[in-house]
C-alpha cells in the first residue's frame, strides 16, 4: 500500500522528519518497505509558463519555446510534440539533475548548442523528472500551478510503500495510517467532514433486497442523477498516481479515492443499465455464465456471491463490477455501492476465480459493516464534487442483523502477567483512548473496553495487550532470563545416532551433502525396487516435472548430486546423505525413514606428484563402512547378494545380528548411463538408520584389558575353491578364542595353485591375556584351523 | 652362554644393528640386513628358539629383552626402508621443502549441519531440549491449531505445497509443512508444561527460487511454556541467544509484527555485525538484520491443545538457518545450499 505523505497530511499533523516517521510505523507493526522522495533532486527546476513557440530556423522537429519563470524569460530548444503556447510546464535551469533515459543515470544538465541555437535550460518530460515512464512528451503542469516557484514545492512528495500484515485490514487505508500515526506521534486524527447525511427517502427508485445475509451482512447504496463522465480534476488524479493507481474518469476514480482513503471497496454501476430498479444480493446459479469488466467470461457456482438485478446478474459481490453495467463517459446517472461482504466467501470466490482485485483482498481480511454508510456518503459527496449530480431518494441502507460493538475486559494484572513490565493505569488509558478504544474502568485493575469499529482484528484480551505494547514500544519492555523450571530431560535415541551416523561418515572422509526430497519416478524407479511398494506420495500442484514425487528412496538423489559435479571436479567423490524418505500409508502420513546413502567414485588421489592416480573401487567404500562401524561400535558381516541396480556379484547386504540394515554394490552401467554418469566404477552403499536403531545392541563402549604377555604371529596359507568367500575362512580362523585378529594381506591365482583355486594368506595373531603362549600350543591350535577349514570349506595348507 | 652373557650380547647385538643400518643406502644392504639381525638363522632369532633352554626366570627376563629388540629392529628397519623409498623418490639433491605434502583428505558437514547444530546447541546451553517431528503435515497441525483457519488470508503467507491425497469430504489435508511450527502443537499435546524445546527441520513452500528463496529450506523452531513466562523473558533469552551466535556485543531490537499463532507478535534484528551499525549492503543501510518471528504463544493455540491460558504463558520462535549461515559466511545465494557444488560445500 502507498501512501503519499500529502494525503497523510490532511488527517494528521506530520511532527517528525519522515524517516523518523517511517522507523515509528515499521517498528509499531506497519513495516514501511522503501520511501519514494518525489522531487529530491529537483534542486534546479522551476515551474515555467511557455510564452511563445517559434520554429528552430535550422531543424524541421525542433521548436523554440521562450519561458516566462516570472523573473526571467529564457529561450530553450525543445523537442516534445505536446509543448504548447501557454502551458504550465516544468523548467530545468542548468545545474538541475535530471535522469537520463539513454545512459539510465542521473545527470547535470549543461548548456548545449543544439542545431546551432544556445540552450540555456529545458522542458522536462516526466520521466527527465523521475516521474514514471511516460517520455510521451513534456509534463503539463495544471493551470493554477503558480509560475517561478521550485517544483518540488508542487508536486514533491514523500510515498511510504508500506508492506502490510493481513490482520489489520483498516490499515489498507491512508486514514487507517494516520490513526496509526495520530497514536505513536500523539496528534489528533482530522477524518474528512463528510456533508452528504441524507436517510432514504420517498422518492428512491431502486429497492434492494439481500437474499442470504450472512453472505452479506449490511448493503448501502445510493442513485446519483445527472452526472457528467469525464477526467477526475488534477488533485485527484494526482493522488490516486502517487498511490498506484490508474486514473479512469471521475467517478470511478471517487470510489477507488474512497477505498484508499477509508479501506472500504465501492463499485459504481451504470443505472441506465439496470434492470427492473432492482439490486438483488445472491448467491450465484450453479454453472451461470458472467462476463467482468475485464472482458473475461467466468462459470460461475453456488454460493459465489452476486449482485443482480430483475433480471440478470450485474456484477461480482466483492470482487469485480460486470460489463454490463460498467461506467462509460455516456453515463448520466450511477448507481453507488458500498456494500459488506463475507470474508470467506469473498476469498473463496477470488481464489477460484483467480481473480485477486484491490476489492477482494480488502474483503477477505475482514471489513466490518458500520464502514459502509459512511464511505458511501464520503463518495456522494466527493462525485458531487467532481462529477455533479444530484442523490435521488437518499441512502438505501439494509442492514438485516445489525451487530453491537464487542467489548472486552481488559486486565492490569493479565498485562504484567504477559508483558513482565510495569504500564500505568493512566498510560493504558492514554494509548488504548488514542487507538479509538473506548474505556469504562472499574476501578484500577479492569476496565472494560469497547472496539472501535475499524478494527477488526482485536477479539481477545492478549490483542490488546499488544495495543499497549507496540505503542509504548518493544524496546521498552525490559530483558529478562527465564526463571522457569527446566524440563526433564528426554532422549532422542533417532537424532543422536542420525547425528553420530553425520559425524562418523565425515571421519571417514566423506562429504555430507543435501538435496530436494521430491524427484521423478523415472529417478526412483531406476534406482530401487517399486514393484510391490505403494506409488510414492505425489504433489497435487509439483512447481516443475522434476519436483513431483516425495522420494522414496536416496539413491537417486546422491547419484544425480555426482552428475552435477562430475563436470567440475576431476578428484575423487567421497559423499554422503543422511535424510528422510517417505513411505505411504493408506489414510495417514507416510512413514518417514531415516536413511543414510554414501557413494564413492573418481580418484582415490588425485594424481599429485608423490602418487599415481587410482580409482576408487568397491573396496574403498567397504573400508570406510568397516571403519564407519568401528566408530559406530557395532559387528555387522557381508553377504554377498544381488539387488536392483548392483552389477550382479558385486553387491552385498549389511547384516547386523542376521538383520539387514543396508546394502553396499558397484553401480549398474545401465542405472549410470540414464544418470548421465561418466565415472566408473561409482561404490553405493545405504543404511536404514531405524532399521539399525531398532536393532542396534548396548552402544557403550567397553574398555578391554591390553595383554601384558606376548603375543605371536603366524602366516597361513590356504588353498581352496575360488568361489567360497573370503568371510567363511576369517570366520573358522577367529572362532578359536586365543587368535585376537586375522588379516588377509594375499589373494594369489597363478602358477602353483590349481585352476579353479585360490590361495589366501592370512596373518594371524594368537595371544592370551593371563600367560605367555607356548608353541605347542600354538602350533596345536593352529592344526585344529586347518582342520577345520579342511573339513568345512574344503582347505588345505598350501605347500 | 649363561643368561647374564645372553643379556650383553643382546645389548651388543642392538647397538651392532644400528650402526649398521645407518650406513645402508640401497635396498639390497638393506636386505641382507634384515636377514642378518632378523631373519630365521640371525642371531637373534636363534637366541628367541634357544630361551626354552633357560630357567623361568632367565627365560622372562631374556626373552622379554629379545622380544624388546626385535620390535625396535623391525621398526628401524621399516622407518629406514621409508628413508630410502623417499631419498629415491625425491633424490636428496631435489629434496624441496617447498614442494606439497601428502594431502589427508577430510569429509565435512554440510554448512546447513553445521549451523542448525550451532543454533540448538546455544539453546541447549539455556535448558532448552532438541525435538524433531514430520516433514508430512496434516492441515490441522500445519495451520487450523495454529490459528489458521482454512480460507484465512493469513494462509497467504505460506504458500503451500499439497500432496496428492483426498480423505472423505474431497479435501486436500495433506502438506508438506510450510514450516516447523506444527511441532509446537504436536509437543503441547504430547507434554505438560514446563516445554523448553528447539526444533529444527526441513520446511517446504511453493516459491520460485532466486538469490533469497528457496522452496526446501531449514526452519529453527523454539518453544517456552510454563507459569510466569513473559515477554520480557523472551526478549531476554533471544537476546542471549544473538550474542552467543553473533558475539557478546551484539545489540537486538524487537519490533511488531504478526503471526497468527502469536500475540504478541515481534520480529527481531541483530545490529548489523559488518557494518556495526553504521550502514552496508548486508543491512541494506539500516543497521539492522531481522534474523526471526517471535511472540507470546497466542491463548487461542494454548486453549487449542487443552492448557489453561490462564495460568500458562509461553513464547515460540523462528528461524530461518541459511539465512543466519549467509550472513555469518557472506554468502549471496541461498541457492548454492541445495545444489550440492563441491566447490561450496568444501568451503565449510
Amino acid at each position: 500500500m502507498k501512501v503519499p505523505l500529502t494525503w497523510l497530511e490532511d488527517y494528521v499533523t506530520l511532527n517528525l522528519h519522515h524517516a523518523d516517521l517511517a522507523h515509528r510505523l515499521t517498528m509499531a507493526g506497519n513495516e514501511v518497505g522503501s520511501i519514494d522522495v518525489v522531487g529530491e533532486f529537483w534542486d534546479h527546476v522551476y515551474v515555467g509558463y511557455v510564452e511563445s513557440i517559434a520554429p528552430h530556423p535550422n531543424a524541421d522537429r525542433l521548436r523554440l519555446a521562450t519561458v516566462n519563470l516570472s523573473d526571467e524569460e529564457i529561450t530553450v530548444v525543445c523537442g516534445a510534440p505536446n509543448i504548447e503556447k501557454g502551458q504550465k510546464i516544468a523548467f530545468a535551469k542548468v545545474g538541475a539533475n535530471l535522469y537520463d533515459s539513454r545512459s539510465g543515470t542521473q545527470q547535470i544538465l549543461k548548456s548545449a548548442r543544439i542545431r546551432g541555437i544556445e540552450s540555456e535550460g529545458m522542458v522536462c518530460s516526466a520521466l527527465e523528472l523521475g516521474l514514471g515512464d511516460d517520455h510521451g512528451g513534456i509534463l503539463v503542469l495544471p493551470d493554477h500551478s503558480e509560475i517561478g516557484v521550485p517544483l518540488a514545492e508542487i508536486l514533491g512528495d514523500v510515498i511510504f510503500d508500506l508492506e502490510l500484515t493481513p490482520n489489520r485490514p483498516d490499515c489498507f487505508s491512508v486514514l487507517g495510517i494516520a490513526r496509526e500515526v495520530s497514536a505513536l506521534t500523539s496528534v489528533e486524527v482530522n477524518e474528512p467532514i463528510i456533508s452528504y447525511d441524507q436517510g432514504p427517502d420517498e422518492s428512491a427508485s431502486i429497492s434492494v433486497e439481500i437474499v442470504n445475509s450472512d453472505l452479506c451482512p449490511r448493503y448501502t447504496a445510493s442513485v446519483i442523477e445527472g452526472v457528467k463522465v469525464e477526467p477526475s480534476p488534477y488533485w485527484l488524479q494526482d493522488r490516486l498516481i502517487k498511490a498506484g493507481q490508474r486514473p479512469i474518469n471521475n467517478v470511478v476514480d471517487v470510489t477507488n479515492y474512497v477505498m484508499l482513503e477509508y479501506g472500504q471497496p465501492l463499485h459504481a454501476f451504470d443505472l441506465n443499465n439496470l434492470r427492473g430498479g432492482r439490486v438483488i444480493v445472491r448467491p450465484a446459479e450453479d454453472g451461470e455464465k458472467f462476463e467482468t469488466l475485464d472482458g473475461t467470461i467466468h462459470t460461475l457456482q453456488s454460493p459465489m456471491l452476486v449482485i443482480g438485478d430483475a433480471e440478470r446478474s450485474i456484477g461480482l459481490a466483492g470482487v469485480m463490477g460486470g460489463l454490463n453495467t460498467e461506467m462509460k463517459d455516456s453515463t448520466t446517472n450511477v448507481l453507488l455501492e458500498s456494500a459488506n461482504f463475507d470474508p470467506i466467501n469473498t476469498r473463496r470466490t477470488s481464489q477460484a476465480l483467480r481473480i485477486r482485485t484491490e476489492a477482494s483482498s480488502r474483503f477477505e481480511k475482514g471489513l466490518q459493516p458500520e464502514l459502509a454508510p459512511i464511505a458511501l456518503r464520503r463518495a456522494i459527496d466527493l462525485i458531487i464534487q467532481c462529477a455533479g449530480g444530484k442523490v435521488k431518494g437518499g441512502v438505501v441502507d439494509i442492514y438485516p442483523q445489525p451487530q453491537d460493538r464487542p467489548t472486552l475486559v481488559f486486565s492490569m494484572d493479565r498485562l504484567h502477567k504477559v508483558l513482565g513490565m510495569d504500564v500505568s493505569k493512566a498510560q493504558v488509558d492514554k494509548i488504548l483512548s488514542a487507538l479509538g478504544f473506548k474505556l469504562h474502568w472499574t476501578g484500577d485493575i479492569e476496565t472494560k473496553v469497547t472496539v472501535p469499529y475499524w478494527r477488526s482484528d482485536i477479539s481477545q484480551h492478549d490483542d490488546l495487550v499488544e495495543e499497549v505494547a507496540r505503542i509504548i514500544g518493544y524496546d521498552e519492555i525490559p530483558t529478562t532470563t527465564l526463571s522457569t523450571g527446566i524440563p526433564p530431560y528426554r532422549t532422542q535415541p533417532s537424532r543422536e545416532l542420525r547425528e553420530q551416523v553425520r559425524d562418523a561418515l565425515v571421519k571417514c572422509g566423506m562429504q555430507e551433502t543435501i538435496s530436494y526430497p521430491l524427484t521423478t519416478l523415472a529417478s526412483l524407479d531406476m534406482t530401487s525396487n517399486m514393484e510391490g511398494h505403494p506409488d510414492p506420495l505425489r504433489l497435487v500442484h509439483p512447481m516443475s516435472n522434476d519436483l513431483e514425487y516425495l522420494r522414496t528412496s536416496l539413491r537417486g538423489s546422491l547419484i544425480s548430486t555426482l552428475a552435477t559435479n562430475q563436470r567440475h571436479d576431476d578428484g575423487g567423490f567421497r559423499i554422503f546423505e543422511v535424510g528422510r524418505v517417505y513411505i505411504p500409508r493408506k489414510n495417514d502420513l507416510p512413514i518417514e525413514k531415516e536413511m543414510a546413502v554414501g557413494l564413492v567414485s573418481g580418484f582415490r588421489v588425485s594424481g599429485d606428484w608423490l602418487s599415481t592416480a587410482e580409482t576408487f573401487d568397491f573396496f574403498d567404500a567397504k573400508g570406510i563402512l568397516e571403519t564407519f562401524m568401528e566408530l559406530l561400535n557395532i559387528e555387522v558381516t557381508f553377504e554377498p547378494v544381488d539387488q536392483y541396480m548392483f552389477v550382479a556379484g558385486r553387491s552385498a547386504e549389511l547384516l547386523l545380528n542376521g538383520k539387514a540394515i543396508g546394502v553396499i554394490g558397484e553401480v549398474d552401467s545401465k542405472v549410470l548411463d540414464s544418470f548421465e554418469i561418466e565415472l566408473s566404477p561409482v561404490t553405493l552403499f545405504e543404511l536404514d538408520l531405524d532399521m539399525l536403531l531398532e536393532i542396534m545392541p548396548d552402544r557403550e563402549m567397553k574398555y578391554i584389558p591390553l595383554s601384558r604377555y606376548p603375543g605371536a604371529f603366524q602366516d597361513l596359507s590356504v588353498v581352496l575353491d575360488s568361489d567360497i568367500s573370503a568371510s567363511r575362512i576369517q570366520d573358522v580362523i577367529e572362532r578359536r578364542e586365543i587368535v585376537i585378529s586375522s588379516k588377509l594381506f594375499d589373494i594369489y591365482q597363478g602358477d602353483g595353485v590349481p585352476e579353479g583355486k585360490k590361495s589366501l594368506t592370512y596373518r594371524v595373531l594368537f595371544q592370551l591375556t593371563d600367560r605367555t603362549l607356548t608353541g605347542n600350543e600354538i602350533n596345536s591350535v593352529r592344526a585344529e584351523i586347518l582342520n577345520d577349514l579342511s573339513k568345512e570349506l574344503g582347505a588345505h595348507l598350501r605347500g | 652362554m649363561s643368561a647374564d652373557n645372553i643379556l650383553n650380547r643382546l645389548s651388543e647385538l642392538k647397538v651392532d644393528a644400528i650402526q649398521s643400518l645407518k650406513g645402508i643406502d640401497n635396498a639390497e644392504a638393506l636386505d641382507s640386513w634384515r636377514v642378518d639381525y632378523l631373519g630365521r638363522r640371525g642371531e637373534l632369532t636363534q637366541i628367541l628358539r634357544g630361551l626354552s633352554g633357560l630357567d623361568n626366570e632367565n627365560r622372562r627376563n631374556v626373552g622379554s629383552l629379545a622380544n624388546r629388540i626385535k620390535s625396535d629392529l623391525e621398526q628401524s628397519f621399516s622407518e629406514h626402508q621409508q628413508l630410502l623409498k623417499d631419498q629415491e623418490s625425491t633424490n636428496s639433491s631435489l629434496f624441496d621443502v617447498t614442494l606439497p605434502g601428502r594431502s589427508i583428505d577430510m569429509g565435512r558437514l554440510h554448512p546447513t549441519t553445521q549451523i542448525v547444530r550451532e543454533i540448538c546447541d546455544a539453546f541447549v546451553s539455556m535448558g532448552f531440549q532438541i525435538a524433531e517431528g514430520p516433514e508430512v503435515e496434516w492441515d490441522r497441525y500445519n495451520f487450523e491449531m495454529l490459528n489458521i483457519p482454512k480460507d484465512h488470508p493469513a494462509r497467504d503467507m505460506w504458500d503451500t505445497l499439497w500432496i496428492d491425497y483426498k480423505d472423505e469430504n474431497g479435501d486436500n489435508p495433506m502438506l508438506l509443512r510450510t514450516h516447523t511450527s506444527p511441532m509446537q502443537i504436536r509437543i503441547m499435546e504430547d507434554t505438560e508444561p514446563p516445554i523448553r524445546v528447539v526444533i529444527p527441520g526441513k520446511c517446504y513452500r511453493y516459491e520460485a527460487t532466486d538469490a533469497t528463496h528457496e522452496w526446501h529450506f531449514y526452519q529453527v523452531e523454539g518453544l517456552a511454556v510454563g507459569e510466569g513466562i513473559t515477554f520480557a523473558d523472551m526478549k531476554g533469552t533471544l537476546f542471549e541467544f544473538a550474542r552467543i551466535l553473533f558475539g557478546a556485543d551484539r545489540k537486538v531490537r524487537f519490533r511488531v509484527d504478526y503471526f497468527p499463532f502469536v500475540e504478541p507478535g515481534a520480529e527481531m534484528a541483530i545490529d548489523c555485525f559488518v557494518c556495526k551499525g553504521s550502514g552496508c549492503r548486508v543491512c541494506k543501510n539500516s543497521g539492522w538484520i531481522e534474523i526471526m518471528g517471535a511472540g507470546m504463544v497466542n491463548p487461542k493455540v494454548l486453549e487449542g491443545v487443552g492448557y489453561d491460558s490462564s495460568k500458562y504463558t509461553g513464547f515460540a520462535f523462528g528461524m530461518g538457518p541459511e539465512r543466519i549461515a549467509m550472513l555469518k559466511y557472506g554468502i549471496d545465494d541461498i541457492r548454492l545450499f541445495y545444489s550440492n557444488d563441491m566447490r561450496f560445500l568444501r568451503q565449510f
